[in-house]
């Protein structure tokens, strides 16, 4: 019974008569069609001149002539798109189910904002679920006063939001390794959201405590059972970083650090330390495990760059995209994300021949700093196959890698910061697939 | 006449800050916050510090030995780790000496991290993955002196405390930049 009027008109090349079917009285005709079957058709159609006194609503799905289901305390999507979920990558199957990743369907979303529900999730040790009444943020070190606050005392402070991209250090790495995974968007791309946070100015809290000259980083510590611990340079506190305690508008959910995350903007995703409950200042950095054996970048050379936390001007065309099968020839849209830890995105190019050509893509606004901004291009596809890329650059005159360029820094074996151009390749049949270029 | 002053100074602050926020400019700390902070008793700020630096600030006492980290590894972390830190299901702890700029880079505790602390940070904090912080600071000292060991990177008679841990030198200790300020 689901209309299939949006999907038919999509399936057939603009222009051509039936691709306005269904605005026509031949188009609801042929719904009632696909709708009633061959033999309710018939019947309909012989019955038509004999009802002509009939009540309108015969024309009309059951929807329309029945009251709808009542309200409801918490919205939840239609049941018809119960297939949009994260795919779950656990790391170490039962021995850790709580570790590992989640990842978000990129390829069934649009716009430029997450889902809260989708955002990607990436745990070291499970998700706590922390009682906010108990919950505590201890900030101490080279502070004048070590201070406790109470999350009922955070609320209490002026907020400001931040509408930024969050993107796992480890996004795209099954591009990195030698021979290109035949996987969707999600699974290669996933560990990447965009949210609008808002919370309490961490210049604010330190400030508070009093910082201590010479003090020149501080550490960031989760509640959770991995009590994942990260060093960041002060200067990002009195830039742009800030306590989050809601993610677009509502108050942050349990597997994005409930009820407090550190948010800095355009950092490694891990940085967002979820659950946080430590902020400790001091002069020098604390080598943790998580920013020393792991997040470190492996150079061909075998030396590793440390604390490398901005992530790299990047971009990925989510429609069409691995894994899909294209409508058929015709105009369609191109559409993806780009995103940049340096700052704006200022310009997103499409290739459609593997990256002998580039066309500018539209950039939808507002463009914002560090956040995810979609970009679109008709294309008029012929049939033929192709090669589709897509390439950002950003207010700082940073653009996107193409792979052999990233290849030639980093180690075969470094998995992180991955943001080289991405090649999806159309067959003659139209099936897009996951190529190296 | 003041009130009104004070309405019109509020208005134009607020819409500076509207400005600001629009702009994307960040600087938020000329706002005032409320200092609802409570002074941390030096009792919850010790007992939560838990990160230990390069340097070793913070170490507790005791120790502990290859030998009883043997003890500990088989009974908490080989199910996991394997056989004198082989890996599977989880990270391997040792081996890869050598293979950093190779193409099948082997990143272990021996081949790659470059202190010795944090071998002690992240197991006291982290580890075992289904009882985090349940081993005594003896035990960590034990574990992390055999760690050390099954890399070649002390001898097999090896105590751990406060003051050894810190001394260790770890094989790829020059391996790193610092990248924080490129």
């Amino acid at each position: 019974m689901k209309p299939q009027r949006t999907a038919a008109r999509s399936r057939v090349p603009a222009g051509t008569a039936a691709a306005v079917e269904g605005e026509s009285a031949n188009g609801r005709r042929k719904f009632l069609e696909r709708s009633l079957g061959a033999a309710g058709a018939l019947a309909a159609a012989v019955a038509t001149p004999a009802r002509a006194a009939d009540p309108v609503g015969r024309d009309f799905p059951a929807w329309s002539t029945t009251p709808g289901t009542p309200m409801r305390g918490y919205g939840q999507p239609s049941k018809f798109e119960d297939k949009v979920l994260r795919t779950l990558t656990p790391s170490y199957g039962a021995t850790s189910p709580g570790t590992g990743t989640s990842r978000t369907p990129l390829q069934t979303l649009n716009g430029a904002i997450t889902p809260s529900g989708l955002h990607f999730e990436r745990h070291h040790n499970g998700v706590p679920e922390i009682d906010p009444a108990q919950h505590k943020l201890l900030i101490h070190g080279m502070v004048k006063k070590p201070l406790v606050f109470t999350v009922a005392n955070l609320l209490r402070y002026p907020m400001v939001s931040r509408t930024c991209f969050v993107e796992c250090a480890g996004n795209s790495s099954a591009n990195t390794l030698p021979k290109a995974p035949q996987a969707n968007c999600a699974v290669i791309h996933g560990l990447l959201s965009g949210s609008e946070w808002t919370g309490v100015s961490l210049s604010l809290l330190l400030d508070e405590a009093g910082v201590e000259a010479g003090a020149k980083w501080f550490l960031a510590e989760g509640a959770d059972s991995a009590a994942m611990s990260r060093s960041v340079s002060l200067d990002k506190a009195y830039d742009d970083a800030i306590i989050a305690l809601y993610q677009n508008g509502e108050r942050i959910r349990p597997e994005q650090g409930y009820p407090l995350r550190l948010l800095v903007p355009g950092y490694q995703g891990n940085m967002n330390v979820k659950w946080l409950r430590r902020l400790e200042v001091s002069a020098t950095p604390m080598h943790t495990k998580d920013e020393t054996s792991k997040y470190s970048l492996l150079l061909r050379d075998g030396t590793a760059r440390q604390f490398d936390f901005e992530l790299g001007v990047k971009s990925l065309i989510t429609q069409p995209s691995g894994g899909m099968s294209m409508p058929g020839a015709g105009l369609l849209e191109i559409s993806g994300l780009a995103w940049s830890g340096a700052g704006r995105i200022v310009k997103a190019e499409v290739s459609t021949d593997g990256g002998a050509s580039w066309r500018e893509a539209v950039l939808q606004g507002p463009v914002l700093p560090k956040a995810l901004t979609r970009f679109r291009l008709p294309w008029d596809w012929n049939g033929a196959p192709a090669l589709l890329q897509s390439r950002a650059t950003d207010e700082k005159g940073n653009l996107q890698m193409t792979r052999a360029a990233w290849n030639a820094i980093y180690s075969p074996a470094n998995r992180y910061h991955n943001n080289m151009i991405q090649t999806w390749a159309v067959d003659a049949k139209g099936s897009v697939s996951n190529v190296y270029l | 006449m003041f009130t009104y002053k004070c309405l019109a100074v509020s208005a134009v602050a607020v819409m500076t800050l509207g400005a600001c926020a629009m702009q994307g400019t960040l600087q938020q700390s000329s706002v005032p916050g409320p200092a609802l902070g409570r002074a941390a008793t030096v009792e919850e700020v010790k007992a939560w510090s838990i990160s230990i630096p390069p340097g070793g600030a913070g170490l507790p006492a005791g120790s502990g030995s290859v030998q009883q980290g043997m003890a500990v590894y088989a009974a908490k972390c080989v199910a996991c780790h394997g056989e004198k830190g082989a890996g599977k299901p989880a990270d391997a702890l040792a081996g890869g000496s050598g293979t950093l700029a190779s193409a099948d880079a082997v990143r272990t505790v021996g081949s790659y991290w470059p202190y010795a602390t944090t071998l002690f940070d992240y197991v006291r904090r982290a580890m075992p993955v289904n009882a985090p912080m349940s081993l005594t600071n003896e035990e960590v000292y034990a574990v992390t002196a055999y760690m050390l060991n099954i890399n070649g990177i002390v001898p097999a008679d090896a105590v751990m405390n406060a003051q050894a841990l810190p001394q260790v030198k770890m094989p790829n200790r020059g391996g790193f930049v610092d990248y924080s300020r490129k």
